[in-house]
């Protein structure tokens, strides 16, 4: 038997005395023990620690694996009011949809009145709505039906920056895109990427739009790929790699793939659009995946001693 | 902005880790915004995005005191005395200006140069952030610095009409007199040889200054407005094949807005920062 005792990590007082604690017992099962005294602090808020000021215990370390004698002194810190990780994404995904959505049927008091509920003239316009549309329901289903996080939930606060970040985006890009006075990417022919032998029937939006939804179908195996890493219901990490699937061989060369389909797809809509709020949008979205791939790729070499040496973070080779 | 960042070079008071409480977590799309409120008063808070938390945990706690080397001191007490000599200059040649001609008329024009320069060269001070000899959060410095280079060069050097207002002079001498005593604060610090009356004028000046400041700037940019809309100036018009319209009018607007919740949030900020210093209070650390 084991006593835990929990005191404050800031004021070192002391909030709970659990006496005859299992030995076997996890910090998921004694923050549970703790909730019981103090309703308020739900375990997703709990943060407990060996040290005041050291990192958060993990939910499946066990108490007898810890450095502590009979008397184990935990010190709790409260996480703040704590929110679901699918409510967060289905709200910042739902948003940019129906936002666009204003924009492409040009609602009253967006662009003047005469143009009230008119529509574009130009094909890519259209394109365009079906790629983001397309996009966010992609990743409202794969929020609903794919993807398993290995955490329940985020701080509240969070919500509040997600949304105005997507929202906010979604909105700036849509005005221009769906703009009475917007250039169509067509009229400057020497804006091309792709070779026009390479898509001979298709016009240049249409033509950057296989790109976009290459990457998209991309994404979407990854997604699934790593899925299947982790079985239901479970916390464990593997090594992920390429499968059947010709998207998911990108694994053979970057650590999260999904990142580098995810940036090709945006910067296939910008140049589809050929709108510069797009490629912003883009490149905002390029530095703060980055930050997260060189994060995780830095945790898979933690983590896996035979983790593939030619794997980069999220650029083949570079980055 | 008014230019009062904390942390000088000497560091007053170790600031501690941002990275404490934030769970591990997947991949929240959630970059910290340039210029967002909350980053601006107290570097402290900042800093827990939370996806970052995996790629945070081998990073340097950005608090951490460390002793500079030998060619990082010297380079930023020449730089700080320097700087103090510039905004001296300055700061004569404001006030001879003015005796001689008995009217702030013509008295930016006349210094217009000095000023420019030095100001610009405020941008290092970015460059000491971001390469670590100067402890404080790069996006404070660069938010207060790129607002006087802002002033500077988008306001009052490209809008001629409104050189003569009153509210420049207000904010001219208002930074002068803060630079003077920050500067020879820093160089003082740097030189471990701190006179009290620089450290007290470096706390307690600002209480009177920074809000005089802010109304020149406020002002000025409001004088500025009228000629802005109807030049057209710095505006981007549909269509273009970029895409993209911008509309200098409406950003000076929401610059103006922005003074609102910044201002008291750095104002409240020195004032904590001052009960430290001076009256060596303790303040507890605010939790993120």
């Amino acid at each position: 038997w084991k006593h835990v005792e929990i005191l404050d990590a800031k004021t070192r007082e002391k909030l709970c005395f659990l006496d005859k604690v299992e030995p076997h017992a996890t910090i998921a099962e004694i923050k549970n023990l703790f909730t019981k005294t103090h309703p308020q602090w739900y375990p997703a808020r709990q943060s407990l620690r060996l040290d005041p000021k050291g990192k958060s215990l993990k939910d499946e370390d066990v108490l007898q694996k810890l450095p502590v004698g009979t008397t184990a002194t935990l010190y709790f810190r409260d996480l703040g009011a704590q929110i679901s990780w699918v409510t967060v994404f289905l709200t910042e995904y739902a948003g940019p949809l129906f936002i666009y959505l204003l924009f492409y049927f040009r609602v009253p008091f967006i662009y003047g009145h005469k143009y009230d509920f008119t529509s574009s003239r130009h094909t890519v316009v259209h394109l365009a709505c079906i790629c983001h549309s397309f996009h966010y329901v992609k990743r409202l289903l794969e929020t609903l039906f794919v993807h398993r996080f290995s955490h329940g939930t985020m701080p509240l606060r969070n919500i509040f920056k997600n949304c105005t970040y997507y929202w906010g985006f979604a909105a700036w890009m849509a005005y221009y895109i769906n703009h009475p006075l917007y250039t169509p990417p067509s009229k400057w022919p020497q804006t091309r990427v792709l070779p026009s032998w390479a898509f001979p029937p298709c016009e240049t939006g249409a033509r950057h739009l296989c790109g976009k939804e290459i990457c998209q179908l991309g994404n979407f195996s990854i997604h699934m790929a790593l899925r299947d890493l982790r079985p239901a219901g479970s916390k464990t990490r593997k090594i992920p790699y390429p499968t059947k699937n010709p998207f998911t061989w990108l694994f053979l060369l970057v650590s999260c793939p999904n990142y580098t389909y995810e940036v090709g797809s945006w910067i296939g809509f910008a140049i589809m659009t050929q709108c510069l709020p797009v490629a912003l949008f883009s490149l905002v979205g390029f530095t703060q995946m980055t930050i997260w791939a060189k994060g995780k790729h830095r945790s898979y070499l933690k983590e896996f001693r035979d983790y593939p040496p030619l794997r980069m973070p999220i650029i083949p080779f570079l980055l | 902005m008014g230019r009062l960042t904390e942390a000088a070079a000497a560091g007053s008071g170790a600031r501690a880790a941002g990275w404490a409480g934030s769970p591990p977590t997947l991949l929240p799309l959630s970059p910290t915004s340039p210029g967002c409120a909350a980053t601006m008063a107290s570097s402290d808070e900042d800093g827990t995005n939370g996806g970052a938390s995996e790629a945070g945990e081998d990073r340097e706690a950005p608090g951490k005191r460390r002793r500079l080397g030998f060619l990082a001191t010297a380079w930023l007490t020449f730089y700080n005395i320097a700087m103090t000599a510039g905004w001296l200059v300055l700061a004569i040649a404001m006030v001879r200006f003015y005796m001689e001609k008995g009217t702030h008329r013509g008295l930016y024009k006349s210094i217009q140069k000095t000023l420019k320069f030095f100001q610009t060269f405020a941008l290092l001070e970015i460059v000491h952030c971001l390469i670590g000899i100067v402890p404080t959060s790069v996006l404070v410095t660069g938010v207060q610095v790129s607002s006087r280079i802002f002033m500077v060069w988008l306001i009052t050097h490209s809008i001629k009409p409104i050189q003569n207002e009153e509210s420049v002079v207000l904010f001219l001498v208002a930074w002068t007199v803060t630079e003077i005593t920050r500067y020879s604060f820093y160089t003082f610090s740097l030189l471990d040889h701190l006179p009290y009356f620089i450290k007290w004028a470096r706390y307690n000046f600002f209480i009177i200054l920074y809000p005089v400041g802010v109304a020149g700037e406020l002002l000025t940019i409001y004088a500025a407005l009228p000629y802005v809309k109807k030049t057209g100036m710095f505006s981007i018009r549909l269509p273009n094949k970029y895409n993209v319209s911008f509309d200098y009018y409406y950003f000076l607007l929401i610059t103006m807005a922005s003074y609102i919740p910044l201002f008291p949030q750095l104002y409240f900020h020195m004032l904590r920062q001052r009960r430290k210093v001076l009256h060596g209070e303790v303040i507890v650390e605010k939790d993120d």
